[in-house]
């Protein structure tokens, strides 16, 4: 292949890792943003999703198709739903201390990573997905008779993979529609400008914050069931997930949900092309130092510029 | 309790622990040499956490400095294990030092995701330099190379003997460090850093020198492990080692001197218990780090001062 084709393949795998990464950093910069709570226990969350997806799908017979779109609900609500219980048990009783909440995050992130390797196992299992279809590319060549498509072998993607860009993209659109335009993102963007006066108007903050981690989980574990017949579910996929969502959700500007999105794809769409010319591992070590970098000297993010 | 009961009971420790060599069976002879190392390392985290009151996320990094600046000099630079030694402690210093001069800049929660950032690129770059380091797998560093003045430190007793000996130093110099002006001003620094500065203290350049002290003690654990095991390896540098020592210091009392040994012993022996019934053995230490910051951030040495020995340091 040539460089041109190369790289639009590139740009396609990576457009599909900035929408997971979009939805997953979307939901630890909304925990962080109005709970101020910086959740390390977010990417479990995530292996969560996918471990349960493949529960469902492996519970449920018929086509594959019923599986999947039965875990696309089922697995974000219970992480939701479980992240809510930990927020009731467990955060609130620390009063939101943001050093406390990190020690018991880092606890709860081996209580999930561990608790998933007893019941789940150490094996890597695959969801198979809805639909595969291969779709070829063509690709644009200046030939003696002027501009002609062709076929290059190796550019392709599949229909899959497209429909988990689109539907990052609506899911995204819905949590920007619900910050911007519902009852409860007014509530939630109330008590995330000033917790004590939104009590003090009667907004039932420990509920909204409840609502908050449970919403942010539940994005992860979307993400997961999403990504995981691309990958395979494993106990400890969650590493991944969280480091890169840390990178954007610091690079973008600590609560800013624009902004978070904006590093996902440039974060997202870069990592596949930094990788055609860089080791992998190269390209964490920069990552991480640049987190850190940024966090020293732009605590506001690159993007950003309200104030953490 | 008055100073020289105080003295009386940290000393009366270290004197326990060099006598119970003689009685203990020989796998938890084993055992406590490596509880007295890690212990160590502890009692340098807890100078930065326990006593200043920052929480790093990071201080794998500075073991790793220490473990990798010994084993390196001997398996690359053909050392002897004492200058080895010294350039461990030495890079742990140097390491520490620049990432205090960073990560100082910020507070709080920034300061627990710089450091863990920072950690985790050292991490990488041990992985990078695979050719040298051998990566994950790590390499032994064989008997002849461990031969300390004449001593092998591959002998069970003599090994105890060293442990004991690291254990012995960083416990004295934390607690004769608390019980100093530049201790003093360190907790206060803790409970308020504010007020501190308005007195008159340079703050930061108190924090740098509680980092550099901590990250050359845990440099120096670090180096020492590598030195009585035989082995250095990436995964001493990974995420988990960094949490390890917050837990032990959470568990045995952040800010006392004996909490870093009591919380490391129990932690080891607990997870070496609850790794013979399962392989996710971790869960233990998920369990204990959300209950610790549930019901007893104090841990068991602060429970104890709070309710029994009140001035203990």
């Amino acid at each position: 292949m040539d460089l041109g084709p190369y790289i639009l393949l590139a740009t396609l795998e990576g457009a599909v890792t900035a929408a997971v990464l979009a939805l997953t950093a979307v939901g630890l910069s909304l925990v962080f943003g109005v709970m101020r709570v910086v959740n390390i226990a977010h990417g479990e969350f995530f292996m969560l999703g996918a471990v349960i997806a493949w529960y469902v799908a492996n519970g449920l017979s018929g086509h594959p198709a019923t599986g999947f779109f039965a875990a696309l609900i089922i697995a974000p609500l219970l992480v939701g739903v479980l992240a809510m219980a930990v927020d009731m048990t467990i955060l609130k009783r620390l009063n939101y201390d943001p050093e406390r909440t990190i020690v018991a995050t880092i606890g709860l992130l081996y209580i999930l990573q561990q608790g998933a390797l007893m019941t789940y196992g150490p094996e890597a299992r695959p969801v198979e997905a809805p639909f595969n279809t291969r779709i070829a590319l063509p690709w644009l060549e200046l030939g003696e008779n002027g501009l002609s498509f062709y076929y290059p072998w190796g550019l392709s993607t599949t229909s899959y993979k497209l429909a988990v860009i689109a539907a990052a993209a609506l899911v995204l659109l819905g949590v920007w529609g619900m910050m911007t335009r519902t009852k409860l993102g007014l509530v939630m963007r109330a008590t995330q400008a000033d917790r004590d006066m939104a009590l003090a108007f009667g907004i039932p903050v420990e509920r909204v914050y409840a609502m908050v981690f449970g919403i942010g989980a539940g994005l992860a574990a979307l993400a997961a069931v999403l990504i995981v017949p691309i990958q395979q579910a494993h106990y400890m996929m969650g590493a991944d997930p969280l480091l890169l969502s840390f990178i954007v959700v610091i690079i973008g500007g600590l609560g800013s949900l624009p902004g978070t999105v904006v590093a996902a794809i440039i974060i997202g769409l870069s990592d596949g092309i930094i990788s055609v010319f860089f080791s992998p591992t190269l390209a964490k070590i920069l990552a991480t130092l640049l987190v850190g970098l940024v966090l020293v000297f732009r605590p506001q993010g690159l993007f950003g510029t309200r104030a953490p | 309790m008055s100073g020289p009961r105080v003295l009386m009971l940290h000393l009366g420790l270290l004197a326990g622990l060099f006598a119970l060599q003689f009685v203990l069976p020989a796998y938890h002879h084993g055992n406590l040499a490596r509880i007295m190392v890690l212990a160590a390392y502890a009692v340098g985290y807890n100078i930065l956490f326990g006593y200043t009151g920052l929480l790093s996320l990071g201080h794998a990094l500075f073991f790793a400095a220490g473990m990798y600046g010994m084993a390196l000099m001997i398996q690359h630079g053909g050392a002897t294990p004492a200058p080895a030694l010294l350039v461990g402690i030495a890079a742990g210093a140097v390491v520490s030092g620049l990432l205090a001069l960073l990560a100082l800049r910020t507070t709080g929660v920034a300061f627990m995701i710089v450091t863990l950032m920072f950690a985790q690129a050292g991490y990488l770059t041990i992985l990078y330099f695979a050719e040298w380091t051998r990566g994950d797998e790590g390499f032994v560093i064989q008997q002849a190379q461990r031969i300390l003045w004449g001593i092998d430190l591959s002998q069970p007793t003599a090994r105890y003997f060293a442990a004991w000996a690291v254990f012995s130093v960083a416990f004295l110099i934390s607690l004769w460090l608390v019980r100093r002006p530049f201790g003093r001003t360190l907790i206060a620094i803790r409970e308020n850093e504010e007020r501190v500065r308005m007195l008159g203290y340079d703050t930061f350049a108190h924090k740098l020198g509680a980092m550099v002290i901590s990250g050359t003690i845990s440099a120096g654990a670090g180096a020492a492990y590598g030195l009585l095991f035989g082995y250095a390896g990436a995964s001493f540098a990974s995420v988990q080692y960094s949490i390890f020592p917050l837990l032990w210091v959470l568990l045995g009392g952040a800010g006392t001197v004996l909490g870093p040994f009591v919380g490391t012993l129990f932690m080891f022996y607990l997870i070496d218990l609850s790794s013979g019934i399962t392989s996710a053995y971790m869960l233990i230490a998920g369990v204990a780090l959300v209950l610790l910051t549930l019901f007893a951030p104090q841990g068991l040495v602060g429970e104890l001062r709070k309710r029994v020995f009140r001035g203990l340091p």
